[in-house]
């Protein structure tokens, strides 16, 4: 699930791991309905919380013990879930140190073993690299690939950060408040935008420049943004010299031209029409949320 | 048999924590020892309530019942520090009954908060300042017990109802000190002014600590088997209340 701050998506993933009542409709895993069998949902999913969630005064193999032993796990299957979880996030050697002395990243890496102790069907991880740095962040990513590869199981996963979206998951929801504007692969919705994406640099689009491009074979769309011309385009390589000449005949002057596969950020501004980084981080409990995660980390 | 598993499971963990914090172990047991010993032998010679029993003798059940409230009362605290740090999360997701996580938190905090009144009991014992009869030990732990649960669910009661373990921590030490020094734990109640006796008639610990009084051979002022209903009573009511005050808490 892919969408800006606030867009609603812990709340999609409370109502689903039943945490949170939903207000109206229906919601099911597995099959089992959210409000009427909580614990049958509860048996079968695994959930990495955005915020931490470890007991600090525990080590982390006593914080997996709790886990199983909450989950119902007899002691020979926790003793051997319990290496089998520590192995997968390298952590087998920091097993009987407290939490209290973890990296924000080992406590994210062992949340997310804790999460798989009980081999849920369904595993949620809520922002799994929110806050952490750009070595640690490439870590998790391919413990959860190795996760969708060894077991099997259906991985939902939240984020804000385009390229981890794009990474990791087969199929991707964009939320925008509160509602799913667009599920499909990765591929699909880029394809979805219908082409390439050549920008123009013109410190003067004129109008009727802009509607002579448009009438040009294989220019699907065009839009402006702040001095740059963005078009859809199909074979982009054989257009650009006819958008030069047609640039000269308004006598247009571009100063740089680009021509890029589209991504998903440019999904979401064709779909929400505004760009995910632009969404600011208004809620203030969110912000002071990520200034408690950073601390503590 | 699920739910005996996750008690116990709340329980372990309540006595991990509770085996690695000396520190906090020792800081809550120097306030009692010190009213023990400092008002013990300080105004323990202007003490003439009578004549057989010195003021130190007299306030040794009063301060294990102060040991067991304190310790019981702030038991509460760690459901807010949970919240705080995400663990109670991790509790409330998992496909178990509530009312077994109360349960299992609620004898964790007891069986520590025993320690504790066991180890003032052990001492009072050897220094010979009650008198050692295992019968009446053994009636004494029963009211330990039951001071203790009922105090540690009052707390996690009203710690059900907030957020902030500061804040819990003030309201705490508004309701503890009244109740300690109203309960008669530091003086006999014959003679002292109405409104005080009216007062120490509402406090639910002067009936523990006089049940306890009675079953280490001291002065009581109750008869024991009022003390026992009595405490009995409130223990019926505090454990009800917590237990439905937690199943009601929101993450």
């Amino acid at each position: 699930m892919l969408g800006p701050n606030g867009a609603g998506k812990t709340t999609l993933i409370s109502i689903l791991s039943t945490i949170l009542a939903p207000t109206s409709g229906v919601a099911s895993v597995c099959g089992h309905d959210v409000r009427l069998e909580e614990d049958t949902v509860r048996q079968c999913i695994g959930i990495v919380f955005q915020d931490p969630s470890l007991d600090d005064e525990l080590t982390g193999e006593e914080n997996l013990d709790f886990h199983g032993r909450l989950y119902g796990l007899d002691a020979k299957t926790r003793n051997s879930r319990i290496e089998e979880v520590l192995g997968l996030v390298d952590l087998k050697d920091r097993r009987t140190d407290l939490i209290k002395t973890y990296s924000g990243g080992m406590r994210r890496r062992l949340e997310i073993a804790r999460g798989l102790m009980h081999m849920p069907r369904v595993l949620f991880l809520d922002e799994p690299t929110l806050g952490l740095d750009p070595q640690t962040r490439r870590k998790i990513w391919t413990y959860i690939r190795d996760l969708k590869e060894s077991f099997g199981m259906t991985i939902i996963l939240t984020t804000h950060y385009m390229d981890e979206a794009d990474q990791l998951c087969s199929r991707i929801a964009i939320i925008d408040q509160g509602k799913i504007v667009a599920m499909d692969s990765p591929e699909g919705l880029k394809e979805s935008l219908g082409g390439d994406l050549l920008e123009l640099t013109t410190p003067d689009p004129k109008h009727e420049f802009l509607e002579r491009l448009h009438s040009l074979e294989d220019v699907k769309n065009v839009s402006t943004q702040d001095g740059t011309v963005l078009l859809t385009v199909k074979n982009g390589e054989s257009l650009i010299p006819k958008v030069f000449e047609t640039a000269q005949s308004f006598s247009v002057g571009i100063s740089s031209v680009s021509l890029r596969k589209p991504n998903l950020e440019d999904v979401f501004i064709k779909l929400t029409g505004r760009e995910i980084r632009d969404e600011p981080v208004t809620e203030p409990k969110e912000r002071i949320r990520i200034f408690m995660r950073t601390r503590k980390r | 048999m699920n739910a005996a598993v996750t008690v116990h499971t709340l329980w372990l963990r309540e006595i991990k924590r509770f085996q690695r914090n000396k520190s906090r172990l020792i800081g809550s047991m120097a306030l009692p020892l010190l009213f023990l010993v400092v008002l013990g032998s300080g105004y323990g010679r202007y003490f003439s309530y009578r004549s057989d029993i010195s003021y130190m003798e007299y306030i040794g059940p009063g301060i294990i019942g102060m040991s067991l409230l304190f310790s019981s009362m702030l038991g509460g605290i760690s459901v807010l520090w949970d919240r705080q740090f995400g663990f109670l999360k991790e509790i409330l997701v998992a496909p178990v009954s509530r009312t077994a996580i109360m349960a299992g938190k609620t004898l964790g905090t007891v069986t520590t908060a025993m320690i504790k009144g066991v180890v003032f009991l052990i001492a009072l014992v050897a220094a010979g300042l009650v008198k050692f009869d295992p019968l009446g030990i053994l009636i004494a732990l029963v009211f330990m017990f039951l001071i203790s649960t009922a105090f540690v669910s009052l707390g996690i009661a009203v710690a059900a109802q907030m957020t902030d373990p500061h804040g819990f921590q003030l309201i705490m030490n508004f309701l503890t000190m009244p109740v300690f020094f109203l309960s008669g734990a530091l003086f006999p109640l014959d003679g002292v002014p109405e409104w005080l006796l009216i007062a120490a008639h509402f406090n639910p610990l002067t009936y523990g600590v006089d049940g306890m009084r009675y079953a280490l051979g001291g002065p009581h002022h109750f008869s024991p088997l009022t003390d026992f209903v009595v405490l009995l009573i409130f223990w019926g009511i505090t454990t009800l209340a917590g237990a439905l005050l937690f199943r009601r808490m929101s993450v």
